[in-house]
């Protein structure tokens, strides 16, 4: 237990005793010492913590969250959406664009990185969208904002429908060493659509979104990558056969990278059964089929990132009929627990999913996913792998307690997080 | 039963309890004075968010004829088009002491979120394109009337089944009681699972029937390239008289109303021996009445 608070373990030296690490380099049982923001050779502390039977790991990055800020911090504000995310255990974030104004200038991004500094809680590294206004229409300065640090730029929310368009941003992009990312959907077979199209939809009488819809943008971007060469980096893969399509890519050699999200891999449109609009997400909670060909994706590597999609939504937004609701979940407090309780992968791999892999795919490999050694960032997280758990939203730290997981076991608990060496959460409460 | 929002959630007990209280009902309405106080000092209140002049009429006789007070809320004249959420519309109207809430919406699954907001009884009068099981109960009611059960009957459910409320419940509460369905339409106009055994062919079944069940087929759809115009869907799927002279001569046509015309349905009904589709709007009132004296009535029937 630490009794020490935060303010006086600012700046200490710090050493944690008995844990097993996980980096990049394997699995071993060590003692590793934080000093002056990195990871330092064995020396003297100023405060021990017993990791006994907890994991240490590189801190957990994630490539999709909606920190809603600016344009809706009734739902969420970066510095509240940076609490969540460290006890979560990520130490960095992509902030996805589709704010109010949208992060298409370098004077939004940055304002949303300041934001993030101001917090303190986690790296925050705001994403581009790929068109101004995420319109759909006219290109954002892309080099001016990848000049400005931006490193993945999307549309989220919408895909980019326009295949000129699409083809000509990734032309324009290949030069410029950024990833575009893609969110998969045709949006001229989604329209009114509420959930999955399936045998649930047909019963409860709601829009169907149909799989095809995600898989022919999927296709499509595929092609468009081979064509071009510049990366593509598909956002929340939901479907079976999306999944298989990746897989072909990715043998083919091109430069594809996926990630997906802790809903889809653990609930299914059965859900939606009640009508809650807490189910509702986009792309849709999909079928036991899609959860199982998903976690396969994971575990082979297919896909290569655990992202959470972190989506707030203020209380009374979800309250509203199925159709009306805003789609979205809150993500970063469970994601871990979410991803031990159902996934049946080598825990190295679970961490490499929510670490180093997607720290490469955000342009921030060089601060994150780090192996853990000396010299290195002290971005660490230390967790509980066997914790079992269940989400209280009441008191989860996002402003925004629209999350699916009530009642559903979670297995692994963030313990610690360290943000350049500085305690960002100690034993599972937040340092500021 | 504190609800009736589906019949799938009512089950076929219920279902079964339902239809011989119509028949209790059916009596009340077949008197000279066709009202007994058996909801007397309970209050009812028809909440439509989307109009709908036959049913909000059809359930407020219901309510009258067993003496509960009605209340009408209007959406289209309340503080709805101000931007008030459902939820503080419900509320605000539940502090004034309602017993049920008979709810007509355009979002499918509104019913459900209404009861989280409410100690009173939801009737589901039509939600989206998802349940109106009083219309499955007056249609089930009806076709028991004509023929003593469903019990093996094969009922055709022909035209929009994907966006009508009408065919879901009506597959659920037919299924339920023993009748063999049978879907009819394009695939565009079916749901993606279709629910029952569907064909795009009337003419095939059509012979076999014991029940055709005309779905009503909205202009709108032709905008949406459901279906290539109208005329192409009446020579395929409407009544047309070669067809009504190929039905069963004991065959039931039914509708949910309001007919179109020419579209669907391209004969007189009148002249159809077995079109039942005014005693189908008769029947509504009867088990509308059983609906409401199920969720809340605790005394005698007289």
């Amino acid at each position: 237990m630490v009794s020490t608070s935060s303010t006086t373990l600012e700046g200490s030296t710090i050493l944690l005793t008995g844990g097993t690490v996980i980096d990049r380099n394997g699995t071993r049982v060590g003692d590793v010492r934080i000093a002056d923001g990195v990871v330092a050779e064995p020396g003297p502390a100023d405060v021990t913590l017993d990791c006994t039977g907890l994991v240490i790991c590189p801190g957990f990055v994630d490539l999709h969250t909606h920190l809603r800020e600016p344009g809706q911090e009734e739902a969420e504000t970066i510095e509240t959406g940076s609490r969540a995310a460290a006890l979560g255990g990520y130490t960095a974030v992509v902030a996805m664009p589709n704010t109010d104004p949208t992060q298409d200038s370098v004077s939004v991004v940055e304002f949303v990185r300041g934001q993030g500094q101001r917090a303190g809680l986690c790296d925050v590294h705001p994403a581009g969208s790929i068109t101004i206004g995420r319109a759909g229409t006219q290109l954002t300065p892309l080099a001016e904002l990848a000049g400005a640090g931006v490193h993945l730029f999307t549309d989220d929310g919408t895909g980019v429908q326009d295949p000129l368009l699409m083809r000509r941003a990734l032309e324009y992009a290949a030069d410029l060493g950024v990833t575009l990312a893609q969110h998969c959907e045709v949006a001229r077979l989604t329209e009114g659509a509420v959930m999955h199209e399936g045998e649930c939809c047909s019963h409860l009488g709601l829009p169907g979104w149909p799989s095809l819809a995600e898989e022919l943008m999927v296709f499509r971007d595929i092609e468009l990558c081979r064509r071009t060469g510049a990366p593509v980096h598909l956002l929340h893969l939901s479907t079976a056969r999306s999944v298989e399509l990746v897989r072909a890519a990715k043998a083919d050699g091109l430069a594809i990278t996926a990630e997906a999200t802790p809903h889809h891999i653990s609930l299914t449109d059965e859900l939606l059964r009640g009508y809650s609009a807490l189910y509702k997400v986009n792309p849709p909670l999909r079928t036991m089929a899609d959860v199982v060909a998903v976690r396969e994706g994971l575990a082979d590597g297919t896909i290569d990132a655990i992202a959470t999609d972190h989506a707030p939504h203020a209380a009374d937004t979800k309250e509203r009929p199925l159709d009306q609701a805003p789609p979205g979940m809150v993500g970063l407090e469970t994601a871990l627990g979410v991803a031990l309780a159902h996934l049946d992968m080598p825990l190295g791999d679970v961490v490499a999913a929510l670490s180093w892999k997607p720290a490469a795919i955000a342009g921030l490999g060089a601060l994150h996913g780090r192996p853990v050694v000396a010299g290195e960032p002290a971005n660490l997280t230390v967790f509980d792998p066997a914790e079992e758990w269940q989400v209280v939203p009441a008191r989860l730290a996002s402003r925004s307690h629209n999350t699916p997981f009530v009642g559903v076991p979670l297995r692994g608990r963030v313990r610690h997080t360290f943000l350049f060496g500085t305690p960002t959460v100690l034993d599972g409460r937040a340092q500021r | 039963m504190k609800h009736f929002r589906s019949i799938a959630e009512a089950g076929s007990e219920a279902l079964q309890r339902l239809l011989e209280l119509a028949d209790h009902m059916a009596e009340v309405n077949r008197r000279p004075n066709p009202k007994v106080p058996a909801l007397r000092g309970k209050t009812v209140c028809n909440v439509f968010f989307e109009d709908s002049t036959r049913t909000r009429l059809s359930f407020e006789t219901a309510a009258k004829r067993l003496s509960a007070d009605t209340m009408n809320f209007a959406v289209s004249s309340s503080s709805v088009n101000k931007g008030e959420s459902l939820r503080d519309t419900i509320e605000t109207i539940a502090a004034m002491g309602v017993d049920a809430f008979v709810v007509r919406h355009k979002s499918s699954g509104a019913p459900w979120q209404i009861s989280q907001w409410t100690t009173a009884s939801v009737v589901n009068a039509g939600d989206g394109w998802a349940n109106h099981p009083t219309q499955a109960l007056l249609d089930s009611y009806t076709i028991r009337t004509a023929f003593g059960s469903l019990d093996g009957l094969r009922i055709g459910i022909v035209g929009d089944v994907r966006h009508s409320r009408v065919a879901r419940s009506d597959i659920e509460a037919f299924t339920m009681l023993g009748a063999d369905v049978v879907l009819v339409g394009p695939r565009t106009l079916l749901p993606p699972t279709p629910l029952a055994p569907a064909t795009a062919c009337l003419d095939d079944v059509l012979p076999k029937l014991d029940v055709l069940y005309l779905l009503r087929m909205q202009h709108e759809r032709m905008n949406e390239s459901l279906v290539p115009s109208l005329r192409e869907y009446t020579a395929r799927f409407g009544l047309t008289p070669e067809r009504a002279a190929r039905l069963q001569p004991h065959a039931l046509v039914m509708h949910p109303g309001p007919m179109n015309r020419g579209v669907e349905i391209a004969v007189d009904p009148a002249e159809l021996p077995g079109a039942v589709i005014t005693k189908q709007v008769t029947n509504g009132i009867a088990v509308r009445m059983a609906v409401l004296f199920d969720l809340l009535g605790s005394g005698g029937m007289e």
